[in-house]
């Protein structure tokens, strides 16, 4: 089983780490920085109409769950080598994996139901 | 395990020196190491605002003001910092391994790595100029 899974879970490691390395730094100082303390008020922003095809919303799910992937298994090793956990390797795996999982079902939701 | 029927009665005990849970504190290497691991953190938080600023937005312009009111808590602002930080180290890393992950050839010649580093990064410039510019203008 997880050797069938293992490859799988390499490749959305990767996938993420590459999304997030192109996108992540300036998404951060877009939502944290030029948002908050833009030099307009950022509640004038119109979000629905950039967001209104469904395509760039498919694209933001996965530019969401992606890097999730890619934090569960890079955090799933830190934990394993720098904790020494690995007697709890399957419940890291799970809470890991799970949590990507449930965020990405999480970002679709909130992504698609947006009005 | 000494006189038990499968070890030998005099055998030495093994020896397996214990490593230190701050086994990556011993050198400045192990240390860049353990940080660059811990980058995917920083890429956790940041799904997660994202996420979070998606959904402030589909609740209206209020629950979004008060989104960003708590985005400009100077706690958060200093952890941001941290985070940014952290999302631009990753970045660099990562850009830097790629020589390593892939192999181009032109020609039968291996494109030499400092041009796959060097050409990632400008796209990743590229990229991150035109969101700022995008959100500018929004």
């Amino acid at each position: 089983m997880s050797r069938r899974v293992a490859p799988l879970l390499w490749l959305l490691f990767s996938a993420g780490g590459t999304v997030a390395a192109f996108f992540y730094p300036a998404l951060l100082l877009i939502v944290a920085f030029v948002l908050p303390f833009g030099y307009r008020d950022g509640t004038e922003l119109s979000l629905a109409g950039l967001l209104q095809p469904a395509v760039v919303r498919g694209l933001l799910v996965v530019v969401v769950a992606l890097p999730l992937f890619h934090w569960a298994h890079r955090f799933r090793y830190t934990l394993y080598d720098g904790l020494q956990l690995k007697h709890l390797a399957v419940l890291i795996a799970v809470l890991c994996y799970g949590s990507a999982l449930a965020s990405t079902f999480v970002a679709a939701y909130l992504l698609f139901t947006l009005p | 395990m000494a006189g038990t029927l499968d070890a030998p009665r005099y055998h030495g005990r093994w020896h397996r020196p214990r490593t230190s849970v701050f086994w990556w504190l011993e050198s400045w290497r192990y240390t860049r190491f353990v940080l660059r691991e811990l980058t995917s953190v920083c890429v956790a938080w940041t799904a997660l605002v994202l996420m979070a600023y998606v959904g402030a937005a589909g609740l209206g312009a209020e629950a979004l003001a008060t989104f960003l009111s708590w985005m400009g808590a100077p706690w958060l602002v200093a952890w941001h910092v941290v985070v940014l930080a952290g999302l631009v180290y990753h970045s660099v890393s990562w850009f830097s391994l790629a020589p390593s992950a892939m192999v181009v050839r032109v020609g039968g010649r291996r494109v030499p790595a400092s041009l796959i580093v060097g050409g990632n990064v400008a796209a990743w410039v590229v990229v991150s100029a035109a969101l700022l510019w995008l959100a500018g203008r929004a």
